[in-house]
């Protein structure tokens, strides 16, 4: 066996800089004034905000004595399913830190901003032909927002058609945040099941599809990632009623270059930049959540839209029936520009990225099989769902395998999600992970396994070697402590 | 978690295929959830429940029970009004873990149609929906 890569370190203990605060202490010194103060009125000011007083030193140890606590995609494998938490290269960083863009300002003028506005339409040209769509907006701000963003234009759709609907269909396999995205455009969910091998059976949206309905929101793959293969007859029987397709394109790094969303019946969808188009991912985002439509619901997206001329780019603000603003200004610039780095860096090698996420999530299902409960026996797409059934009579859980995976110095994948499955464990290896990584996270699996069985009270008290050991989550819940 | 023959799941009341409890008291009925729900769900964290005054069909979604793991709906075993609710879970959800069928209930119901109690399941026919 390898030497474990996880190991103990020297690390800081750290306080809260508000603790670590000396009245007076600075990080900068300003020059004193030469010009004669002149007080403002008192109505116009208050107290100043209450931050913390500190040096350039106090707060560079801070955050680089927390980065050590921290785990992230540059220290490890991060298997979390559904989240896509491949490697940023470190290119994109390199392309949006240039002055060009650092200094824009989005109320500069068109005339000085052109360089800016010609990379996000030759952006949404981009995600447009990827996804198989006609028109792209990158106003939403993540992966929710862009799924309100695409339910507002549904349901401006239907307004304008004369007829608004009040349901929207969601299987049991779609996206948590789905069903409240539609709550939001006053639509009630129908919840249907997905038939027994995790697939939607086109029976089940006939039977509930109606002309009250305003569409479907499916996500494909799904959460069980899984190839959803009769989305072309579902879209066909929703069509066939007037509603409209909504796809939840979080998982679209199966697909990427293979599948073009806009072919198969799907009329709407958001794409996350920040999982699929391996900009920053963790530490609160920002994300990038663009959605692109099919042509007849252009004229719905958020407004400004951009366009070319022989003039140059500009802001097109007769958007009649535009659903409006989405976000201030025109989308998480910063992020976008990091997209763009990687589809022009990547080109055509998007499509390998797909199939190597593929491969390798189908690689760690095979070797994984036996030592786990698979939820699905079937060929998965970029990520595959375990369960802790074979492990229920060590009276080890789920949790418990995840948390002893941090002592292996692997990031857990996502726990106990999608729902339809009981404990699930779910893991997106990603594109990015070599061979000997994978095999080594499949090792430290196995030998986790082998620990359930003869000495599950190592399991039961993971993580041992983080910093942070087992976090008491019942009491956080239970009784949060929300100051500051 | 236990074993299907260590639940603890009383006689003389009613269950439903949700894992709800019912408890009949003349025309008043007690509804919980399971012993198996309880256990499976894992340290419960909030409850959220209904008001009094409010009114459901059977099958319903009446209030959510939240754990460290995920949040699950409760469903209305048979239509009726809620008349009153357990206050006690507002600021000790563990009740639900530690005493399911007694100080851990939800709310009680006055049934829309008081026969339909008599529908649900008994504990054999609850405990074969748990042995799938």
């Amino acid at each position: 066996m390898t030497t474990p890569t996880a190991t103990t370190g020297l690390i800081f203990n750290e306080p809260l800089l508000w603790e670590k605060s000396k009245p007076g202490r600075c990080g900068l010194s300003i020059p004193t004034s030469d010009v004669p103060s002149s007080p403002l009125d008192s109505a116009l000011t208050t107290n100043g905000p209450d931050l913390p007083q500190l040096s350039e030193v106090d707060v560079t140890r801070h955050f680089t004595r927390l980065s050590q606590w921290n785990f992230g995609v540059d220290s490890g494998m991060y298997p979390l399913g559904s989240c896509t938490m491949k490697y940023n290269p470190k290119t994109n960083e390199v392309q949006a830190a240039r002055p060009g863009f650092t200094t824009a300002h989005p109320m500069a003028g068109e005339q000085v901003s052109q360089g800016a506005m010609e990379l996000m339409y030759n952006l949404e040209q981009d995600l447009a032909e990827i996804t198989g769509m006609d028109a792209v907006t990158l106003q939403p701000a993540a992966g929710a927002h862009g799924e309100l963003t695409g339910m507002l234009v549904i349901h401006a759709y239907h307004a304008k058609n004369g007829k608004q609907r009040s349901k929207i269909i969601i299987p049991d396999t779609a996206h948590g945040t789905n069903p409240a995205s539609a709550s939001l455009c006053g639509y009630e969910s129908i919840n249907i099941k997905s038939g027994e091998n995790g697939i939607l059976t086109p029976e089940a949206v006939a039977e509930v599809m109606d002309e009250d309905t305003a569409g479907i929101m499916i996500t494909n793959p799904n959460t069980l990632g899984l190839f959803e293969e009769n989305i072309k007859e579902i879209a066909d029987i929703v069509h066939a009623k007037g509603g409209l397709v909504y796809g939840d394109g979080a998982n679209m790094n199966a697909i990427m270059g293979i599948v073009q969303p806009g072919k198969i019946g799907i009329d709407v969808i958001h794409l996350n930049l920040h999982k699929t188009f391996s900009t920053p991912h963790g530490g609160g985002g920002p994300g990038s959540g663009p959605i692109g439509v099919v042509e007849k619901l252009a004229p719905f997206l958020p407004s400004p839209r951009i366009s070319k001329t022989d003039k140059g780019y500009s802001w097109q603000f007769d958007c009649p029936d535009t659903i409006g603003r989405m976000l201030t200004f025109h989308g998480h610039f910063g992020v976008l520009v990091r997209a763009y780095a990687y589809i022009r860096t990547m080109g055509k090698g998007l499509k390998t990225a797909s199939q190597l996420a593929v491969l390798n999530a189908n690689y760690i299902k095979a070797k994984l099989k036996d030592t786990l409960a698979l939820a699905y026996d079937r060929p998965c797409m970029h990520e595959c769902v375990f369960s802790d059934k074979n492990q229920q009579p060590h009276h080890v859980t789920t949790l418990d395998m995840a948390k002893r995976l941090m002592d292996y110095g692997f990031h857990p994948p996502t726990v106990y999600f999608p729902l339809v499955v009981h404990g699930a464990i779910m893991i997106e290896p990603t594109e990015t992970e070599s061979k000997e990584t994978i095999d080594e996270f499949i090792q430290a699996f196995k030998d986790i396994a082998k620990e359930a069985e003869e000495t599950p009270e190592l399991l039961q008290t993971a993580p041992n070697l983080p910093k942070v050991k087992r976090m008491d989550e019942v009491a956080a819940a239970r009784k949060p402590c929300l100051c500051g | 978690m236990k074993e299907i023959n260590e639940l603890n799941l009383p006689d003389d009341i009613k269950y439903t295929d949700d894992h709800e409890w019912v408890k009949k008291d003349g025309e008043i009925l007690t509804i919980g959830i399971t012993d198996y729900a309880q256990d499976q769900l894992g340290e419960i964290v909030f409850v959220e429940v209904p008001e009094a005054g409010d009114s459901f069909d059977q099958g319903d979604e009446f209030g959510t029970v939240e754990s460290v793991k995920a949040v699950s709906e409760m469903y209305m075993p048979i239509a009726g009004e809620v008349v009153e609710v357990n206050e006690a879970l507002e600021d000790g959800p563990e009740l639900v873990n530690t005493s399911c069928y007694d100080q851990g209930w939800i709310m009680k119901i006055k049934p829309q149609n008081p026969s339909d109690f008599e529908a649900l399941l008994d504990k054999a026919a609850y405990l074969d929906t748990l042995r799938g």
